[in-house]
């Protein structure tokens, strides 16, 4: 998951510093060594690096943090705190005009994924705010793109306003406009060609489109697993075309993801959304404070407990609160649960989430997919409902009888075992953190497998 | 001879290396410009080697997506060679930069790698994979048209039955390069498509198979699984096939490309890499890194949209392309 082998690493850094009594230059010096390497190593532009090292060294090194009674946790906090400004603030919100319709122009290199966004936004804005959008496919020059965006517009059963290939992306821009105010589209999403941010001519298009329709919005677009190049792009399609905010694509995957830190700090544009997969409703509102914690290895609890009110049935879920508590959950309620969980999104995020969970031994690099998660099913649907309330029950007979029921071999029933043993200790484990920390049953957390 | 004059040599009196130097100069415009810029100015700026000009030149590396790691490394390798040749100057230590980073390109390997493994008198097949939109299908297009040109017969498989309107881009590119396309309808088992590819060219008489997949992020264990599989019927249907895997990497790309060349090989056996967008900003340096650790080799780049815009690669035009300056520079010092 994405921002994980930064965590990682910023973790292990911090680990070494925090319960230390006595915190010397050198010490501090040591940190921001290691903390720049893992920034560069995550992507994070150079300059940025540099002059988040620079603030870091300057406030670490004062008296006050030197000679406070927890310095290392002193300075932990300043990294922390730098790490959220350099994120950005607030989550902001999506622009709605005054007057009808909205109009969102989506801009970008090639490839960075700005038709799938454009799906994707137009997606988010029918199901979330009840908007009713028209895309516009103003990509005449990539093969098939117009193609792209109209097979998307039928997936979701949405307009699709285009003049063919032959047309001038702006004029396409300037009609689709009118036949939204025509067609009582309350929002037009222009996706625009990808394009170098030094094709002169191509960036004079865009101003042109911009100076025509107004746009409310103007989303850049950007690849998350972008290298250093990310500050060049970000920089020169913002002074081209002050753009209003960021989409980072593909942080589904395993990137480190510094390009994020270092668009916000060129640019000082808010990162709106990122795109966590393929499908169409896989775009999700960027929290940046969020995610900074969850660099720093506080986790996203935040984000687990909306996926969850989105997904969750409360009652059973407070039910199943209790049951893990007092640790009498079963592997029925385990395949109950599965079912929920596996609505909520893939398995690894959710982990993610979870503080410390990436430091949770047998956790880490377990990897989730949907054929395990049938195999999974198969076995505790071969159990005997004994076997399913009491897994101490089992022993090599029962085993052979449940592999062969399944069609699986015993040493996955095994793992499974011992993986049920592993998450309920867990369960149990976070549940009474989280009681701890807030002193009171949290109401948020009544989520399937807490 | 001085490593300069060699590369200066190989390309400047020769007419045919020229033109592809050339190529190279005009594609990379922007990068040679940035980057020999760059290190021009860092010889200005200093005139003594010593440890300030270290930490510049490694900002400048590090700028070029090289990774930190090989920068460090190549920046000790670079101190014991200033010490060993008792270089003193900055402008001297130019030449000993560009040697080391041909040097990390090429390890002990010779340079024919980067030519494409193509059969005799039987079909070579070539799987394209790596993440979305890096440009596989573009590359699959630029490619067909170029071995086309070379005489060959091309037919193009449409694997990547998943993105809306992939199978319609490639077909658009089977008509540019003039070459058929092979399809099932979107959705189907791109498994399939393939098999049916390599009967059909194999039918045609084809000399050479190009099969597009669809992109996907290296971390989704069920989509490289599918890779595999797909590269499984190729093997059963051809044995020696595929010739070449190619991973196609977007040279915008970061340090998680050698993430995705560490996946893509673990599954498919890659063969060779090409680095496509190099027509922008970004220079595309993890591949030295890449080439390195995994010794997977850059065959060709990407060096713009239009059908001829892909280059065979060549770590020393590549080279010479982000010197070009400064070998002009030094002929003309009155300039
Ligand atoms: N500037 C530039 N754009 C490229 C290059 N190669 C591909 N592209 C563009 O990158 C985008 C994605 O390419 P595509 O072939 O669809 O990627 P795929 O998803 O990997 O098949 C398209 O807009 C291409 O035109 C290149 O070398 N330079
Ligand atoms: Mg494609």
């Amino acid at each position: 998951m994405a921002f994980e082998g930064l965590a990682d690493r910023l973790q292990s850094t911090i680990q070494k510093i925090k319960g230390k009594g006595k915190v010397t230059e050198q010490d501090v010096k040591e940190m921001t060594r290691e903390v720049r390497l893992a920034l560069l190593e995550a992507d994070v532009n150079f300059k940025v690096v540099k002059d988040f090292i620079k603030r870091i060294k300057e406030r670490a090194i004062d008296q006050e943090v030197m000679e406070s009674l927890t310095p290392g946790q002193q300075v932990i906090k300043v990294v922390k705190e730098e790490l959220t400004t350099l994120m950005g603030g607030e989550q902001s919100k999506i622009a709605v005009a005054d007057r009808s319709p909205t109009v969102i122009m989506m801009v970008g290199l090639q490839g960075a994924g700005k038709t799938t966004t454009t799906g994707k936004l137009a997606n988010l804005l029918r199901k979330k705010f009840n908007r009713s959008p028209l895309l516009v496919a103003a990509d005449v020059y990539r093969p098939a793109a117009i193609n792209q965006l109209q097979t998307l517009g039928k997936q979701l059963d949405m307009p699709v306003f285009s003049l063919g290939t032959e047309a001038n992306p702006v004029d396409i821009a300037n009609q689709a406009i009118e036949q939204a105010k025509n067609n009582h589209n309350d929002y037009v999403i222009i996706d625009t060609a990808g394009r170098l941010h030094v094709d002169n001519d191509l960036m004079a298009e865009l101003q042109q489109i911009k100076a025509d329709v107004k746009p409310d919005e103007i989303f850049l677009v950007v690849d998350a697993m972008t290298g250093q190049d990310a500050v060049n792009v970000a920089e020169s399609f913002n002074e081209q075309l002050d753009i209003t905010g960021v989409v980072l694509t593909k942080l589904d995957g395993d990137t480190r993801g510094g390009a994020a830190l270092s668009i916000k700090a060129v640019t000082d544009k808010p990162i709106k959304f990122a795109g966590m997969g393929e499908k169409l409703d896989e775009l999700e509102a960027f929290h940046p404070e969020r995610m900074a914690s969850r660099i720093l290895g506080m986790g996203d609890v935040l984000s687990l407990i909306e996926k969850a009110q989105d997904n969750v049935d409360e009652k059973k879920a407070k039910e199943l609160e209790e049951k893990m508590r007092s640790a009498s959950f079963t592997f029925d309620d385990f395949l109950d649960q599965m079912a929920q969980v596996r609505s909520m999104g893939p398995m690894e995020d959710l982990l993610g989430m979870l503080p410390g969970a990436n430091k949770m031994k047998g956790l880490k690099n377990v990897q989730f997919d949907e054929k395990q998660i049938s195999h999974v099913e198969a076995i505790i649907q071969s159990m005997t409902k004994k076997e399913r309330q009491d897994p101490n029950l089992m022993n090599a007979s029962r085993k052979k009888r449940i592999a062969k029921g399944s069609g699986r071999s015993v040493s996955e029933v095994n793992r499974l075992l011992k993986q049920f043993e592993e998450m309920k200790k867990m369960m149990k484990q976070m549940t009474n953190m989280q009681k701890g920390k807030k002193g009171k049953k949290g109401k948020g957390m009544n989520f399937p497998f807490m | 001879m001085s490593f300069f004059k060699k590369l200066k040599d190989k390309f400047v009196n020769n007419e045919e290396t020229e033109q592809v130097s050339d190529k190279y100069k005009d594609g990379l415009t922007k990068t040679r410009s940035s980057f020999s810029s760059k290190i021009n100015d860092l010889v200005a700026k200093y005139r003594k080697v010593d440890e300030d000009f270290f930490e510049d030149l490694e900002e400048i590396l590090i700028s070029a997506d090289v990774g930190v790691s090989t920068v460090m490394d190549l920046i000790d390798e670079l101190k014991l060679e200033v010490k060993r040749q008792n270089i003193k100057e900055t402008t001297q230590v130019k030449e000993v930069i560009s040697e080391k980073l041909v040097e990390i390109y090429y390890g002990d390997d010779d340079e024919a790698v980067e030519e494409l493994n193509l059969q005799k008198d039987q079909l070579s097949v070539i799987l394209f994979v790596g993440v979305n939109g890096v440009g596989k299908t573009t590359t699959i297009g630029k490619l067909a048209y170029k071995l086309k040109e070379e005489g060959k017969k091309v037919v193009l498989a449409a694997g990547d039955t998943f993105r809306a309107g992939a199978i319609e881009q490639l077909e658009v590119w089977g008509e540019r390069a003039g070459v058929d396309v092979i399809k099932h309808s979107a959705g189907s088992d791109p498994a399939a498509v393939i098999f049916d590819g390599i009967k059909a060219a194999q039918s045609r008489k084809a000399d050479v198979l190009l099969c597009d997949t669809a992109g996907r992020l290296q971390n989704k264990v069920n989509l490289m699984n599918e890779l595999t599989k797909v590269k499984r019927v190729i093997e059963k249907e051809i044995p020696g096939a595929p010739h070449e895997v190619l991973l196609v990497l977007d040279a915008t790309t970061g340090q998680n490309a050698m993430s995705q060349a560490k996946t893509f090989s673990a599954a498919t056996d890659v063969s060779g890499i090409v680095l496509t967008k190099l027509d922008g900003t970004a220079k595309g340096g993890i591949v030295l890194a890449i080439r390195n650790e995994l010794e997977i080799p850059v065959k060709f780049v990407g060096l713009g949209e239009k059908i001829t815009d892909l280059q065979s690669f060549d770590a020393q035009a590549f080279v010479f392309g982000l010197f070009a300056d400064m070998l002009e520079d030094d002929d003309q010092p009155a300039k």
